[in-house]
């Protein structure tokens, strides 16, 4: 972790609870966060709803704090309005802890709240509770970051990862593989010189134009850790069905290839944090596809494959050679691999 | 047993060359191929060049498999 | 267009093809052994096995490095890397790989300072980075990689940087090729061989193989339409009764290797013998590090005890490895062994025969 490079850091007591506390939560937090809700400083957040209630939690760990395309502020606050989202709500309100180790620069803090900030603005969420913690140094890598948030359901939709049915086309927004490698290009060893940036965003707006155009969307998906693979198979196992996914139809940036190529690692299993996979009945696939290129989130949305009858749960990818192999849950962490 | 990878070298120095695979640039050492210079592709293994990659025979592989099937365009081109 | 090097060798219609070439065979029945563990790897993801004619049978063999590894060799390593002071740095695929007590990722979790690095380089630039330190470098692999660890250590050496060390288990491919066809069990027809290893050494280093035992091979490149056409040369060095060594991925491999890194590589390892997993001690297989820079051997440096090692207990790995039995012929495959919790060193890689046959098959 970086510190002392002249600016101000975190002390144990800015987590006491007294004036430095105060200090923080004013200079910091609600300054950037601001809004009706949060303003009023209770306990707890009050806020009227009427429905169908989603509600999910989320605890953000990533190593470098900052990377291309992203933080550990944007994704942390993408990360708990996509969960919402892929249930087909409507993102609405969201909690943030924040566990902070001792002598973690001020500045970078800063830089990480106005993030989480602008991506609520974008999302359209507001964040209206919140907590910070510092604990000594050593406790924590730098931070971590815990969101739970709040949506609500259209009373006419209902996504669930148990309702993919026999011929529902399988969709993808975008390419796959580029917030992994983003990540993984920033650590030690790795030094490429070309920037991947994190797909990091929220897609409560695809989502909802996606519900817009059919009311046949079954499925909904963010593909995050374990990647496509865990995700395809989560679903086909929940639905109790078989997943046929064409390989060659699965969309990689060029770079992202390029780097599992040279690191040997399975572009299927790299973590997503902006891309959703959709399960959409065939009739309207090409509906709900048109309606995702539309958005800047799902411009290079294309269909991979499709859903089909099968004894057992299963994931097949086709290949290039036209033969069959499955696509398994991934084991263990991805590692650049020489052999 | 060996992940290799064809890569570009774009620039070298000290034999220290910036390689380039499918829009991807990193370092790598030439202390195993010597001769390797700017322009050549190398085959990339753990950080090192260990092999030229011969284009003329690249082509003839690839003019091979077009005799085979009689003549239909390849992915990448042959010229 | 430029080539990439990939793309042209992964042409859906030449795949085609070849696949169509390769099932108007009506020869007998072919057992080739893709001896190398990126070949098995390249089969498995474009589902070759599935696609090869019923004729033509692939057995995988012991060619990943990893795999190959014995447990007392890392059992050692993972004692040095639990020693105070000591930063252990090795190849991501090393990471789960169990040895007698525990593997490199238990051994990290009990407090070892255990660091994955994508070239030895990296592992060297921690050690110049990090003075107060030993850097110790578990260097695994066969002759594709151990000229990158020679060029590293020669380096080491050079700029003095005395706290950098190798614990080297280096292996070599022909004496374990030839240790295979000395085996009466051995049922294999021919030899797809290891293309990046070639490109080092050679592709006359298999002709003892070729000419002496009489089975034929063929140096194969990676992408699927390599991997093809070295089947259909192959099958037809069989059909016609032949038994050379042919050189299909001749864009990477040249006629005499890579002799700048054979020199180095001599230059910095001797020969030695060698324990491989599941084929025990094969003679003159192994690369030790020569006397010149025993002062960078953690073997020298640190003497730590490992009577305690013993092989994995009801793991057929060696049997798998030499193609006698497949993975679904082990009591543990599926059951008591799988990627989660990985007996034997087959398991352990991705690339293993095991593991390869439970992410990609039926």
């Amino acid at each position: 972790m970086k510190t002392e490079r002249g600016g101000k850091n975190i002390l144990l007591a800015h987590g006491s609870g007294g004036r430095l506390t105060q200090e923080l939560i004013g200079s910091v937090f609600r300054r950037t966060l601001s809004n009706s809700i949060l303003d009023k400083m209770d306990d707890s957040a009050v806020v009227q709803l009427d429905g169908n209630l989603a509600f999910t939690i989320d605890s953000h760990v990533v190593s470098p704090l900052f990377f291309p395309g992203g933080d550990i502020g944007r994704l942390s606050l993408t990360g708990t309005v996509n969960d919402l989202a892929m249930a087909g709500a409507e993102p609405l309100y969201i909690c943030a802890a924040f566990v902070i180790e001792e002598g973690f620069p001020l500045d970078d803090l800063e830089r990480i709240v106005s993030s989480l900030g602008l991506a609520a603005g974008e999302a359209g969420v507001e964040v209206v509770a919140g907590d910070t913690k510092v604990v000594e140094r050593g406790a924590a890598d730098g931070m971590f970051i815990t969101t739970s948030g709040i949506g609500l359901i259209p009373a006419s939709v209902h996504i669930s990862a148990s309702a993919a049915r026999p011929g529902d086309a399988v969709i993808v927004s975008g390419t796959i593989g580029d917030h992994g490698i983003a990540i993984l290009s920033k650590r030690q060893g790795m030094d490429f010189q070309t920037e991947i940036k994190s797909d990091c965003a929220p897609l409560g707006g695809l989502v909802a134009s996606m519900l817009d155009a059919s009311r046949r969307v079954r499925t909904l998906r963010d593909p995050t850790r374990g990647g496509l693979a865990a995700t395809l198979n989560e679903i086909a196992a929940a639905s109790g069905v078989a997943i046929e996914v064409d390989e060659s139809s699965i969309p990689y940036r060029s770079e992202v290839r390029a780097a599992c190529e040279l690191l040997g690692l399975d572009p299927l299993v790299l973590a997503n944090e902006g891309k959703l996979v959709a399960f959409v009945a065939r009739r309207d696939a090409d509906k709900v596809l048109g309606a995702m290129r539309e958005h800047a989130y799902g411009a290079g949305a294309v269909i991979i494959g499709e859903v089909q009858e099968s004894e057992k749960p299963r994931v097949y990818l086709r290949t290039l050679l036209g033969s069959r192999r499955i696509l398994s849950m991934p084991t263990g962490e991805q590692l650049p691999r020489i052999c | 047993m060996c992940l290799a990878v064809p890569a570009k070298i774009t620039e070298m120095e000290n034999q220290i060359a910036t390689v380039q695979v499918g829009g991807l640039s990193r370092q790598a050492s030439t202390v195993l191929l010597p001769d390797a210079a700017v322009g050549d592709y190398v085959l990339i293994h753990a950080g090192f060049a260990i092999s030229l990659i011969d284009e003329e025979q690249a082509l003839e592989t690839i003019r091979l498999f077009d005799e085979m099937t009689g003549g239909m365009a390849s992915g990448g081109g042959g010229a | 267009m430029p080539l990439t090097y990939l793309d042209e060798f992964r042409s859906a219609p030449h795949v085609q093809r070849l696949l169509d070439e390769l099932n108007e065979r009506r020869g007998a029945e072919l057992k080739i052994m893709e001896v190398c563990g990126t070949h098995t790897m390249a089969i498995s993801r474009y589902g070759i096995r599935q696609a090869a004619p019923r004729g033509i049978t692939l057995i995988s063999g012991p060619g990943c490095p990893v795999c190959v590894t014995a447990n007392a060799d890392i059992d050692r390593f993972i004692e040095i890397a639990m020693l105070p002071g000591v930063i252990a740095t090795s190849f991501g695929d090393m990471l789960r790989v169990p040895g007698t007590r525990m593997g490199l990722a238990e051994a990290r979790s009990r407090g070892a300072d255990v660091r994955i690095v994508y070239s030895p380089l990296d592992a060297l630039k921690m050690a110049r980075d990090n003075p107060s330190k030993h850097v110790v470098f578990f260097g695994v692999g066969f002759e594709t990689t151990a000229p990158t660890v020679a060029a590293t250590l020669l380096e080491a050496h050079e700029q003095g940087i005395n706290n950098f060390f190798v614990q080297s288990v280096h292996k070599l491919v022909p004496p374990a090729l030839e240790a295979l066809c000395s085996m009466p069990d051995l049922d294999i027809d021919a030899f797809l061989c290891p293309g990046h290893v070639s490109a080092i050494i050679g592709p006359q280093a298999y002709k003892p193989v070729a000419e002496e035992f009489g089975i034929p091979c063929v140096v194969a490149g990676f992408e699927p339409v390599d991997v093809l056409q070295s089947l259909i040369m192959l099958a037809a060095q069989v059909d016609e009764g032949r038994s050379e060594v042919e050189l299909q991925y001749s864009r990477g491999v040249r006629p005499d290797g890579n002799p700048q890194a054979m020199a180095l590589l001599h230059s910095v390892f001797e020969p030695a013998d060698a324990e491989w997993r599941g084929l025990g001690i094969i003679p003159g297989s192994g690369l030790t590090i020569g006397d010149r820079f025993s002062s960078h051997d953690a073997s020298v440096r640190f003497q730590v005890d490992v009577s305690y090692s013993h092989e994995p207990r009801g793991c057929i790995c060696g049997e798998i490895l030499t193609g006698v039995h497949t993975p679904r012929q082990c009591k543990m495959f599926r059951k008591v062994c799988t990627p989660d919790h990985p007996l034997g060193p087959c398991m352990v890689s991705s690339e293993g025969t095991c593991a390869a046959y439970y992410q990609y098959e039926d």
